[in-house]
């Protein structure tokens, strides 16, 4: 019988710090066993256990896109025991990896459809998982818009990849930072939702909303959405709760009937409207 | 008991209907027999739920912690006690309280009774100091001393030591009671007997947490066995973590416990936690002549300092 | 289905016959309390059926409160450091003797959680394909036992191998799958009862179904909104008394939810799940401080909404509880879950006044 609770073993193959308060490092993980990579056939808006032996698993949002092949990437902030050890480890050390796990972004239905992205702080890596996708499978969507945002120029994640994005005219880039006194600054300055009113394109059947972001952000970016008149069945969010088995067993992650390990983390705000606000 | 509920309810009723108190804490019946249920009541219309009797031994200063309603609260000897843990401890505030004192009698032991009776009992009611059992067996009638809780039996502070009413004249303390003949006991056990006396004390526990969080002194917001940095303690039911548990929250509890046997009395597997709390109840009773939750103004030994303390190590 | 008759000695006799090639498990008397727990019988050890139900459920025979799943080593001359290894154990096969018939249904129950179409849990799958449950059936129901409205019964039969019911001298022994049989075949109990056993045990059973008093409503509870129900007022009321400590959850037979934990000592640890309750606030605590069930009242409301909604809805199984009573009995402050369903289940709410 397979054993779902079993991580595959990996090595740390980069480590990156992304922001300036090196809270969040981006790890990069190769499979040991190369066959593994196979079977870890996942999605952009999936997630994964990271594990490490003696301290414990910690869900975390697979940062790599599926279309890129030989690693995995993960960003992780520092906030508990298991992200802590984690950033202290180095390249080359073993840990573990369990997945990919839960649902994603409704790629088959987006197929076809202009795509905005609207994202804030570290919750842009199922983001960039995304938009790396779509920009290799660019025939396969309409519009792109992305709009990102970071308190400080200096907290915004993927930075070298956000100004090549920049340069290119098959996606609009939206980037914006809460505040900032550089003077070489020449993006957006403003709130996430302010910057969503001034750039997101009008709601169209055609048109779908994902929406990551601490929860102040999601909060005031709603209003900024209903206003655009997008339907809530177009909004797709992703969610975040206390987990321990990712795969829907243990009980922790529930809401309502659903367990976000399993039957989420992508929800549409459609569905979190019919359910508790527990998380 | 039933002029205690009577005069309960009456209090309750005008102390709500005056607008002096936002809730009322207290006891209704229970849906099982010698079980009562910790409630509160806002509306005057409803102090009708409100009862007492012999098996309201929860302590309901438990309920209070963190509060920040103006209270009426039904306190028996060893509420009244805790009440005054929390006012030293700056756990509730005096103002916000209305203290409705019940002089005690002792409350029940529904698990001895259930062995005494040896069938499945069906009803319980009080007649004075006598109750009466029915069930699947004969009926039969105890005297009420013969099946009290063990912390009650040998309880020296029935009355309320702080009300602001009571629900009757107070009611004569039990004197000449050994409280400590039990510790005793194990003190005298030899080293390897006193190890398997306590072995199998926790045998059974399965870390429910119930004693625990039944307890008014233990309201810390993260308990030490919860901790996860550093986690002091295992999360299994190793017996070393387990007996790590219960050791150290005892250890949290010297010079503050009550010996109100709540922990004792919603132990789902029998387990008799007063074993530990009562040996450092009484040494804080030799070392320091203590007796905690008499006087809210006092502060206990373990939580000052006096530079004549005689022990080297603190200074 | 075949019907067996067994005679006292004959039982006692097979056990032991079992005890040879099965690890052997039924109620025993625990020397210092009150109550039974189900405990491994030694060999030439008999099961006490002198008991009503256990203190604890027999949950723990498939499900351990605390169970090994991985083992590692941190020492890094070790090639395979810090690699999570299975522990590649068979359970070895075991006999649950006199278990009642709800605690046997929640097994079914649980399953539906455990043995899922996407992932299986083998820890309790395997233990729970090593089990025969060899039940026992209930003669005198407790007053606070309300299984037969919570889809049990008395002498329900569902996940059990054989039952076991009890009559004058000895028992009358339902074979109720392969696995009842090769039991019953290994035990030496061969004598097939007369024609009209099953008659007899249906007369019995519908006496034991008459005297359970207790009892619950569950018909409304599908039709009614998730959200309706749980934002209904009496939750405060519900919810007021509970001191979150783990007893309904860990006594329940249905309850199922766990903990993953690393211990390590020295160079060596391993990777083992515990049980864990919805009732406590670490529950559902994020990394963050944040917490989506931060009160009582969340907590409580979300055991029983899971039990008697959630479940419902998802699985069109009915509840997620067989009416065993032990929570209702043992729960410190009587939060009982039979008044909780009465207002959950209720078309038009009022207040309850209990006096």
């Amino acid at each position: 019988m397979h054993n779902p609770y079993l991580p595959y073993p990996v090595r740390i193959s980069d480590i990156i710090t992304e922001t300036e308060d090196r809270n969040l490092k981006t790890f990069e993980y190769v499979f040991i066993n190369p066959e593994d990579e196979e079977k870890f056939d996942y999605q952009p808006g999936q997630f994964a256990e990271l594990s490490i032996a003696g301290k414990g698993e910690i869900p975390i949002g697979i940062a790599s896109s599926p279309v890129e092949k030989g690693f995995l990437k993960f960003t992780v902030n520092k906030v508990g025991l298991v992200s802590t050890h984690l950033h202290n480890m180095k390249v080359g050390d073993v840990m573990g990896v369990r997945g990919p796990l839960g649902n994603w972004y409704p790629w088959d239905k987006m197929e076809g459809k202009n795509v905005v992205i609207i994202g804030g702080g570290f919750a842009f890596t199922t983001l960039r998982s995304s938009i790396v996708y779509m920009l290799a499978n660019r025939e396969k969507f309409k519009e792109i818009h992305v709009i990102y945002g970071a308190r400080t120029p200096g907290m915004l994640l993927y930075v070298d990849e956000l100004k090549e994005w920049e340069k290119r005219d098959d996606i609009h880039m939206h980037i914006t930072v809460d505040a900032t006194d550089d003077p070489d600054w020449k993006y957006n300055t403003g709130f996430v939702p302010t910057i969503t009113d001034q750039k997101a394109p009008p709601a169209t059947t055609d048109t779908y909303a994902i929406v990551c972001g601490p929860p102040i952000m999601i909060k005031f970016t709603q209003p900024v959405l209903d206003k655009l008149k997008y339907k809530h069945d177009h909004i797709i969010m992703s969610l975040e709760n206390r987990m321990k088995c990712g795969i829907g067993i243990c009980g922790h992650c529930n809401i309502g009937r659903h367990l976000v390990c399993k039957d989420g983390p992508v929800f549409t705000l459609d569905q979190l409207n019919k359910m508790p606000k527990e998380y | 008991m039933l002029e205690y509920t009577e005069k309960i309810r009456e209090i309750s009723q005008k102390l709500l209907k005056d607008s002096k108190v936002d809730m009322v804490i207290g006891f209704r019946k229970g849906t099982v027999p010698m079980m009562n249920e910790p409630t509160f009541i806002r509306n005057a219309n409803e102090v009708g739920q409100l009862i007492w009797d012999s098996n309201c031994g929860i302590n309901l200063a438990n309920y209070l912690t963190g509060r920040k309603e103006k209270i009426g609260i039904v306190a028996k000897g060893c509420d009244s006690r805790n009440i005054v843990v929390h006012l030293v401890e700056n756990k509730v505030n005096r103002d916000n309280l209305h203290i409705i004192g019940v002089p005690c009698k002792g409350m029940i032991d529904r698990r001895k009774i259930g062995v005494i009776y040896g069938e499945e009992i069906l009803n319980v009611v009080e007649d004075g100091e006598k109750i009466v059992v029915e069930g699947d067996g004969d009926e039969k009638v105890y005297d009420k001393k013969d099946v009290l809780q063990e912390n009650c039996a040998i309880c020296i502070h029935r009355n309320p030591v702080i009300y602001d009413e009571l629900v009757a004249d107070l009611v004569e303390e039990q004197k000449d009671v050994d409280r400590y003949e039990d510790v005793r006991k194990i003190e005298s056990m030899p080293p390897d007997e006193k190890w398997a006396y306590f072995e199998g004390l926790l045998k059974n526990c399965i870390r429910c947490y119930a004693c625990r969080n039944a307890c008014p002194l233990c309201y810390c917001p993260t308990c030490f066995v919860d901790e996860s940095r550093p986690q002091w303690v295992g999360k299994s039911i190793d017996p070393v973590d387990t007996r790590t548990f219960h050791f150290l929250r005892a250890y949290h509890c010297a010079g503050r416990c009550t010996d109100c046997g709540a922990c004792e009395r919603v132990c789902p597997v029998g387990i008799n936690v007063r074993a530990f709390t009562k040996k450092l109840e009484k040494d804080v009773k030799e070392l320091y002549d203590w007796e905690i939750g008499l006087d809210p103004n006092v502060r206990p030994p373990l939580d000052v300092y006096k530079t004549q303390d005689p022990e080297d190590f603190i200074k | 289905m075949k019907v067996l008759k067994i005679t006292k000695e004959d039982l006692a006799k097979g056990l032991d016959t079992l005890n040879k090639s099965f690890r052997l498990i039924g109620p025993v008397k625990d020397k210092d309390e009150e109550f039974h727990n189900f405990e491994e019988l030694g060999q030439g050890e008999l099961p006490d059926f002198n008991f009503r139900n256990t203190r604890l459920s027999p949950k723990s025979i498939v499900y351990p409160q605390s169970e090994k799943m991985f083992e590692y080593t941190l020492d890094s001359n070790d090639p395979e450091h810090d690699i999570l290894i299975e522990v590649k154990k068979e359970p070895s096969p075991q006999v649950v003797v006199g278990i009642r018939p709800c605690d046997a249904k929640a097994f079914s129950l649980v399953k539906l959680n455990f043995d899922t179409p996407e992932y299986k849990d083998p820890y309790w799958l395997r233990r729970f394909e090593a089990t025969t449950l060899l039940g026992l059936a209930c003669h005198n129901p407790c007053s606070s036992c309300f299984c037969a409205s919570a889809g049990s019964g008395p002498f329900n039969t569902e996940s059990l191998d054989m039952l076991l019911v009890e009559e004058q001298g000895g028992y009358l022994a339902q074979v109720l799958t392969k696995k009842g049989e090769e039991l019953a075949h290994t035990a030496g109990w061969t004598d097939e009862a007369g024609s009209d056993a099953q008659k007899q045990i249906d007369t019995m059973k519908e006496a034991a179904e008459k005297r359970i008093k207790s009892q619950i409503s569950t018909d409304n509870l599908k039709n009614k909104l998730d959200m309706e129900i749980y934002e209904e007022p009496y939750w405060e009321d519900v919810s007021f008394s509970c001191i979150n400590c783990g007893t309904c959850t860990y006594l329940c037979p249905t309850c199922w939810c766990f903990d993953v934990q690393d211990e390590t000592c020295g160079n060596c640890g391993i990777r083992m799940r515990n049980w864990d309750s919805c009732m406590y606030p670490l529950f559902s605590l994020h990394g963050s401080g944040h917490n989506p069930r931060g009160e009582k009242l969340h907590r409580v409301r979300q055991r029983f909404m899971h039990k008697l909604k959630y479940y419902v809805d998802k699985y069109d199984s009915g509840i997620q509880c067989v009416g065993c009573g032990r929570c209702v009995n043992h729960c410190p402050v009587n939060i009982d879950i039979r008044r909780v369903c009465e207002l959950m289940n209720r078309s038009e709410v009022c207040p309850v006044t209990t006096e």
